[in-house]
């Protein structure tokens, strides 16, 4: 049976794919290994996993303003999240999003997005109708 | 969003195809954060360092560049990745140089001044009470929001480029009074005495307010902080919170008073010497070896680059050591010495750029550099995902350390 979590509206197209998850931050200077595009900091729950094609669902986003452009160079070349759920963006992830066309959307209505989707569930995520729907 | 007649021609490309990407860019950031229209802005600066750029990045700007994209107002650069004077002894290559000179080219081609430098504050133009502005780098953002009273949300390269194309950026965030109140009260009960204490307090306070939309209020410090030191308690802050803006009760422009930033209503948090030491026991201890001294992480002032170069006089270093500084600065800091004297110890000092943005972990590798000590508490938190091991000490045991290559 399907769930459907209402959040705010975001940014970017409607996409399909498999969760990611963990009760952790995310920026993509701190944190990852863009080249193998695994988690790389030690100290992050997803340590070691590879985040290519899938929904990334995480607290917050933290750290620098690099990921701006990181998210734009990280979909160029195709090692990248499909889509990133966040409790609440910051300012740069989202701008980042907008400038790399890569589905974001944050504030969901019924709570910790972090407890709300499992790693492996298969999510379709359409920001401009604020929707995300785990199936 | 609310456009004025303007914005409406530029999105509807009256205004070339450059202000039609820029705004329509603005557009879909300002309506994930609710904004009613866009604020005229003063200033932009980018952060367009070629490893977070990357070949796409200056692909994206190449374009625009081609397509006639002039800036509206003011445009600043952020530090670059390489010292076009100084990459292939740190193991820089060709390409990586490359996508810098290709930057700097499709920068200058849009008017915007390559100033390079996260230090804008201290150097170029610092923004005044109430100044609407779109600054990358959050360390250029706390600090502007905080310790001059600007208003500034963190802007990504390609935002604080779209402001600078339209002038303009979204309303929200920052720009608006009702989020610049208070959140979280801390007062502090060990006051810090030099730059890395400072950045220390930056870090604990960031790490406890955690997220970009807490806005903590200091209170409890019995001394003034410097420029200096306000610009490391502002960099760790920002670095381990995420924070655009704090204020420091009595002291900085918007909280004359905790009642003027409505702090009073907010439970006290005590950050105690045990807060501050437990966030130092995190980073390396007495007799570890050491790889590579850096000072960066803000760039040096030219108070700092005198300091460093005190230190340094007469000393041989058995590690390597990198001092970063802003162009503006290292031309005063060459005429007056410092350089010379900083480098005469076996030093590298560095122009333009700032270390953990001009390919760390690459630089690392090729030059065997693990154990990484600085008095940047923003370095240590950023270089941990780099592959390095970071410890941290105060600029004076910092090149102590460099001098018996290990932590004395």
């Amino acid at each position: 049976m399907s769930r459907e979590l209402k959040c705010h509206k975001g940014i970017g197209d409607k996409v399909e794919g498999k969760a990611l998850v963990a009760d952790d931050n995310f920026s993509a200077r701190y944190d990852l290994d863009r080249i193998k595009g695994v988690f790389s900091r030690k100290a992050h729950k997803l340590y070691g996993q590879s985040y290519k094609d899938k929904i990334l669902v995480l607290n917050t986003a933290k750290g620098g303003v690099a990921s701006a452009w990181m998210l734009h160079e990280m979909k160029t070349r195709g090692i990248c999240p499909k889509a990133i759920l966040f409790n609440t963006a910051n300012t740069i992830l989202a701008q980042g999003a907008a400038l790399a066309d890569l589905p974001m959307c944050d504030r969901f209505e019924d709570g910790d997005v972090t407890t709300l989707i499992k790693s492996g569930d298969h999510l379709i995520v359409d920001p401009q109708a604020g929707l995300v729907t785990v199936k | 969003m609310k456009l004025s007649e303007e914005e409406h021609a530029m999105l509807a490309g009256e205004q070339g195809a450059a202000r039609r990407w820029a705004i329509d860019h603005q557009i879909k950031v300002g309506e994930m954060f609710d904004a009613v229209n866009l604020v005229p802005v003063s200033q932009a600066h980018m952060m367009i360092d070629p490893e977070s750029v990357g070949d796409p990045g200056v692909s994206f700007l190449e374009d625009l560049a081609d397509k006639g994209a002039q800036v509206a107002i003011p445009m600043i650069t952020d530090p670059r990745g390489v010292d076009l004077n100084y990459y292939r002894p740190l193991g820089q290559t060709e390409e990586m140089a490359d996508i810098d000179r290709r930057t700097i080219a499709a920068c200058e081609r849009m008017g915007i001044l390559m100033t390079n430098t996260c230090v804008n504050y201290q150097t170029i133009m610092p923004p005044v009470l109430g100044d609407h502005v779109a600054y990358g780098d959050t360390g250029v953002v706390i600090y502007s929001n905080s310790a001059c009273g600007a208003r500034s949300n963190f802007e990504g390269g390609p935002s604080a480029l779209a402001a600078g194309l339209t002038g303009r950026t979204p309303r929200y965030g920052l720009h608006l009074d009702e989020n610049r109140q208070a959140t979280r009260r801390f007062r502090v009960t060990e006051q810090p005495r030099e730059l890395t204490d400072w950045g220390v307090l930056g870090a604990v306070a960031g790490t406890k307010a955690g997220s970009y939309w807490e806005v903590p209020v200091i209170e409890g410090l019995e001394v003034v902080p410097t420029s200096d030191e306000m610009k490391h308690l502002g960099a760790a802050m920002a670095s381990y919170g995420s924070t655009p803006l704090f204020h420091l009760a009595g002291i900085t422009p918007e909280a004359q008073s905790l009642a003027d930033v409505a702090g009073e209503a907010l439970p006290v948090e005590y950050i105690s010497a045990d807060d501050l030491d437990a966030f130092r026991s995190n980073f390396g201890a007495r007799e570890d070896k050491v790889d590579v001294v850096v000072f960066a992480a803000p760039q040096l002032s030219i108070v700092e680059m005198q300091a460093v170069a005190r230190l340094c006089d007469g000393q041989k270093f058995a590690t390597a050591v990198i001092v970063c500084t802003s162009p503006q600065v290292y031309a005063d800091a060459t005429r007056m010495g410092f350089v010379a004297t900083i480098e005469s110890a076996g030093a590298k000092v560095l122009e333009g750029t700032c270390f953990y943005n001009q390919y760390a972990r690459e630089i690392g590798e090729a030059n065997g550099w693990t154990r990484l000590l600085s008095n940047s508490a923003k370095i240590v938190n950023i270089l941990g995902g780099y592959g390095y091991e970071p410890a941290l000490a105060s600029m004076e045991d910092c090149v102590a350390a460099a001098i018996a290559g290990e932590i004395q």
